[in-house]
Order: structure tokens, then sequence, then C-alpha cells
């Protein structure tokens, strides 16, 4: 049963709602209507004049090699990034989940490194995995392991990914902590009499029950790997080494703010957000509808 | 079909002893019942038996064999939980074919012990729905269900039917029973409603504080309680229970004198059941009522008795109008005075 106020007159709904509208229109319809606006034109550098080109914008970037290399950079960026956040989140929270002495230490430590900003997490780990000076490529030095990911495209991919997840495993981890501490306890008392051993229960049990989590983090996540990287991969990599780290989101500030061609940039921010847009649509369409039972 | 022993189990959780000493044998295709206060201890020495608790000390065995250390599913014991624990992803036949198919049984040997155990219990409308698409009773069912497809050599039930209303619980209380006998199952059922107890148990095991007061058929304990807390926690309504003195083989109680059957002498408290009071206006004792319940079948009167001030409670058979105020007159047959001990509650006889 759904319950509703109902209100009389019209103003104090207005009133009550005009909050969020505001927040909503001076944040996000205004600017995307800016970008949208400006998609259609090409400015010159120093933003005295426009001159209007239609679709052209569109049209050059669906042509240029370097924009769809970098749709496929994003796509294995965002997805090694949903998988190394989550899948060590999920075996922290399970650890966690059995502990009894010392769990709220442990799940405090665990929750720290959220804390940290995302540049200065890329910094840190610029830091142990710089070519010179770096702890981590010293070590991997002394196995006979060349570490250069200056050089080297696959190794800086590598990088970015490890210094983005790390911080979301404890977002994560919170989440799925929640959510098994939500299983009923006399359920997994059911399966251990029905025969089942811990990992049986695991995959039978208790993974199809944090589904609905599970799919409330992959979309927060892809979401993540999509916008709020950029800070990581500015201090770590800034794109390169040739392009091999130039997610979409990247390529918008790389264009627009590097490269001056701001028409091009307003373009890609409304791919962008027609392709998050379908993605999310997909995902709650396929895979919601699975989840809840 | 099996025999189960407790032996001198005892359940500590850090310093706090919870279960001191219990021990009984439980004979093969018996239904005993463990009835008690909440917090009495009775939940965790069942969930001893099923494996979901350790034994801090004593010894649990199934079919003569020692059980302390085996995990719950090498037991073959299975248990139906108070919330009934179904896995709400599955469908009613999944739910009831998990154990089987874990124990890899093949699949057609599966669906034919899941259908038996549906056409059983009148589940085969319902196999392919998700337990949030059923009722209570029907959860409860299920529950059942996915007990006796494995069969196992001991049912366990914690409660099972203390989240449906009272109509279905009559019903399922009828259906457990009449289910266990025809299975031939050796079973252990934990409530807190003495009707249960009554009703359902071939033995019952009356526990407080993590003692077994009273181990015995319904009627024993009914009968010849052993304990004052035995005496209280079982019948309904309770056993009235006062001080009164005993010299020379006569009962001084409520300022009137009678002979009584007993050993006991000084000091001693006498329980007497409601029910047993006889309207009598020739009888020794009278209680003035304060107010009265009319059950239909019968009528309870609650008040006070003769001139003293302890409260008391009387059981008359048929309609009885009584107001606030009035005396009424009975008397009680002296085979069915209690005596206990004022001291340590148990029974003299």
């Amino acid at each position: 049963m759904e319950k509703r106020v109902t209100f009389k007159g019209w103003l104090l709904p207005l009133l009550l709602i005009a909050p969020q509208v505001l927040i909503s229109a001076v944040f996000f319809f205004y600017p995307a209507g800016q970008a949208i606006w400006q998609s259609l034109f090409i400015p010159d550098p120093f933003g005295l004049s426009m001159q209007y080109v239609g679709l052209g914008n569109f049209e050059y970037l669906l042509g240029d090699p370097y924009y769809r290399a970098s749709f496929l950079t994003t796509a294995v960026f965002s997805t090694l990034v949903t998988l190394a956040s989550m899948i060590p989140a999920l075996f922290l929270a399970v650890v966690a989940d059995r502990l009894i002495k010392g769990a709220s230490v442990y799940r405090t430590l665990l929750v720290w490194p959220y804390a940290v900003a995302p540049a200065v997490a890329g910094v840190l780990w610029l830091f142990m995995f710089n070519t010179r000076v770096g702890v981590v490529s010293w070590y991997l030095g002394l196995l006979g392991y060349d570490w250069n990911h200056v050089l080297n495209g696959s190794e800086a991919m590598g990088l970015v990914v490890v210094a983005s997840a790390w911080g979301r495993i404890s977002y994560n981890f919170l989440f799925f902590f929640a959510a098994l501490q939500a299983v009923p306890k006399s359920v997994i008392e059911a399966a251990a009499i029905d025969g089942a051993h811990f990992w049986r229960r695991f995959w039978t049990i208790v993974l199809p029950l944090l589904s609905p989590t599970t799919f409330f983090l992959l979309v927060v996540n892809v979401v993540y790997a999509f916008f709020e990287t950029f800070g990581v991969i500015h201090t770590i990599t800034a794109g390169g080494p040739q392009q091999s780290t130039t997610i979409l989101v990247y390529k918008v500030f790389a264009d627009g703010f590097v490269g001056q061609d701001l028409g091009s940039s307003a373009a890609q921010s409304v791919i962008l957000l027609v392709v998050v847009g379908l993605l999310t649509i997909v995902q709650f369409k396929f895979v919601e509808r699975r989840v809840h039972y | 079909m099996a025999t189960v022993e407790l032996d001198n189990i005892k359940k500590r959780f850090g310093g706090t002893q919870v279960i001191h000493g219990v021990s009984t044998a439980i004979e093969d295709g018996e239904f005993i019942v463990i009835v008690g206060p909440s917090g009495c201890g009775k939940s965790t020495l069942l969930r001893m038996v099923a494996g979901l608790e350790s034994v801090s000390e004593g010894e649990v065995r199934i079919d003569g064999e020692r059980v302390n250390e085996r995990e719950p599913m090498a037991r073959d014991i299975a248990m139906v939980f108070q919330n009934y624990a179904l896995y709400p992803h599955m469908s009613v036949r999944q739910n009831m074919g998990y154990g089987l198919k874990i124990a890899g049984l093949p699949k057609s040997e599966i669906a034919a012990k899941v259908d038996e155990a549906a056409a059983l219990l009148q589940l085969e409308p319902y196999l392919d729905r998700r337990p949030r698409e059923l009722s209570g009773g029907q959860r409860q069912r299920v529950a059942m269900g996915r007990a006796i497809v494995r069969e196992p050599k001991v049912f366990l039930f914690d409660e099972p039917l203390s989240n449906l209303d009272a109509k279905l619980r009559v019903q399922m209380r009828l259906e457990i029973r009449d289910l266990q006998n025809r299975l031939g199952i050796t079973a252990l059922y934990v409530t807190h409603d003495q009707v249960e107890a009554m009703t359902m148990a071939d033995r019952m095991i009356v526990m407080n504080a993590g003692r077994a007061e009273q181990i015995g058929t319904p009627l024993e304990v009914y009968e010849r309680p052993q304990t004052l807390f035995a005496a209280q926690f079982i019948g309904s309504p309770s056993m009235n229970v006062l001080d009164a003195t005993m010299q020379d083989g006569v009962l001084h109680l409520g300022g009137a004198t009678m002979p009584a059957p007993t050993t006991a002498t000084g000091k001693v408290t006498v329980g007497l059941r409601p029910e047993h009071a006889i309207a009598d206006p020739e009888g020794p004792l009278s209680l003035t009522v304060q107010m009265g319940e009319p059950l239909g079948a019968n009528t309870l009167l609650h008040g006070r008795i003769g001139d003293g001030s302890e409260a008391f409670t009387i059981s008359l058979p048929g309609v009885h109008h009584a107001t606030a105020g009035e005396r009424i007159a009975f008397r009680v047959l002296p085979e069915n005075l209690h005596f206990f001990d004022p001291e340590t509650g148990a029974r003299i006889d």
C-alpha cells in the first residue's frame, strides 16, 4: 500500500521540490544544455567567435581512429576497475563476516583508503611504481622484471586500474559487508544441515542473496570508472603512453583544455552522456530483472 | 530411525553457564517436546543436538555414537526453523531438493522424492513458486518437506508454529504429529507453548534456567509435577500456590482445615489446580470473587482466598454468573492437592 500526501494548493509542493529542481537545473541541465549547444560550433581558441558546423564535430569524431581507440580503452579500463574493486571487496567482506574478535578494528582499517582523495592515491601509487625511485619497481627489478609504465602501455593500464580500484575496494567492502550481515543466519544454518560446505553455501546461497547489492555496486562502479578516475589518470600517466590510458572522460579534458578544441570536447561530452545513459538503461532492463527474488 | 541420548549436557558462553547438565534417553520413533519459558536454554539444547552449537561438556549420542565433534551435515538430522529459513531465491521444488542435490543424487531420483513429499504435504500446486509467494502455513509445509525428503534419523523442530495464527497452529500441530507418526522418525520439538507440549509430546522435558525440571509424559507432569516450576508452567490457567501449614496430618489452608495425604510437616507450599475446585456450599474453602471470565464451556473466577489476600483462581464448569465481592464456597479432593518444599520447590508426597 502506498501512502501519498495530497496537497490542496500548488505553492507548498512547488516550494518543497524547489531545492532539488534548482540543484538539477544549475549543475546538470544548464551545463548539459551548454555542452549540447557548444557541440554544434567550432569556437576559435580565444573564445571570441564561434562558427556553426551542425553535426560536423560528431562526424569528425566518429571518423577519428584515436577516438574509436579511446572507446576500447574505456571498455577495458572500466571492466578491469569494476572487477578489481568488487572481487577483492567481496573476499574481504566474507572474511570479515566470519571474524568474531576485532571485527570492528578490521572494518575501520579497511574503510580508510576510501578517505584518500583519488589524486593523492594516484601520486602514492606513482611513487611506489616510479621507474627510478619506486619501491615496487625496484623489487620487480631485483626479480628480473623491468617495470616501465612510462613506455609500456599495458603496464600503464595495469597501474591506473590498480590505483583506481584500490580506494573503491573500501567502498564496495562496506556494502558487501552490510549485505552479508543481512543474510539470515538460519538460512545459512539450514544449508549447513542440508550438507553444504562453506564454499558450496557461498556459491549457491550467499552469492545469490547478495545479488541486489552486487548489481547496485556494478552500476555505481562502472559510472565511477567512467567519470571519477580522472584524477588518478591525470596524476599517473596523463593518458599516455601513446594514449593507451586515455579513457573517454580524459580525452574530453585533453582535447578541450589542452588541445583547445572546445567544440569537439563538447561533442565528446554529449556522446559520453548518451553512452552512460544507454549503459544504465541496459543494466536495469536486463540485469535487474534477474536479481530480485 | 534412531535413538538420541543426552548425557549430562552442559553449555557455557564465555563465563556464563546456560545449560547445567541435562540427561535423557530418547527412544526410536519417540516425539519429545522440550518446553520452557524464554531464555531457559531449550533452543540452545536443540542446537547442540543439531551441531549448530558446540557442546561444552557431556555427550550427545545418536544411535549410540558420539556426535559432539561432527558437523551438522554428518549427523543425519533435519531441522525446521522458527522463521522456516527457506532459500528465498529458489522455487519450492529447489528448496526441497537442495539437500539431495548436494548429496549428489541423480536428478530423476531427486524429482521422485520431492514429488512424493509434496504429495504427502499437499504442496503439489506450489512446486514452482518462490517462498515469498506462499502463505505462512505453506512455507511451514515447505520447511517440513525439506526436512522429510532427506529421510533423516532425527527431526529437530525449533518453535516451528510460533509464527502462525491460532487456528492454523492447531491444524499444523495435528499434521506434524500425524506425519511423524507415519514416518516413525524420532523427533525433538522445542516450544514455549505448554498446550503444544501437552498435545504433541510422547514425553516432555520441562526446562527452567538451564535445568530439566521434569522429564515425563504430559499426564505424568500434569498429575504429579516434580517441582513447583513444572507445576505452575504446565496447565492452563496456571496452578494456584499457597503457603500453608501441616500439623498432625491436618492441613491449615486459607483459614480452613482439612485432612491431607502427605508426609510433609510444618510449613509447606500447597498447589491447587483451578479446575480441581468443586463448587460446594458446604465446602471448607471460599473465594471472594473480583472478576469472572466466562469462556463458554467453563468460567474462570479470579479473586482472593478466604479472608486472606492471596490471589486465587478457580475454574467452574458451565456458565457461572458471579458478581464482584461474592463469596463462593468450594472443596477440593485430597488427591488433587500438591505439596512442595517451600525452600527447594521439590515435590513432597
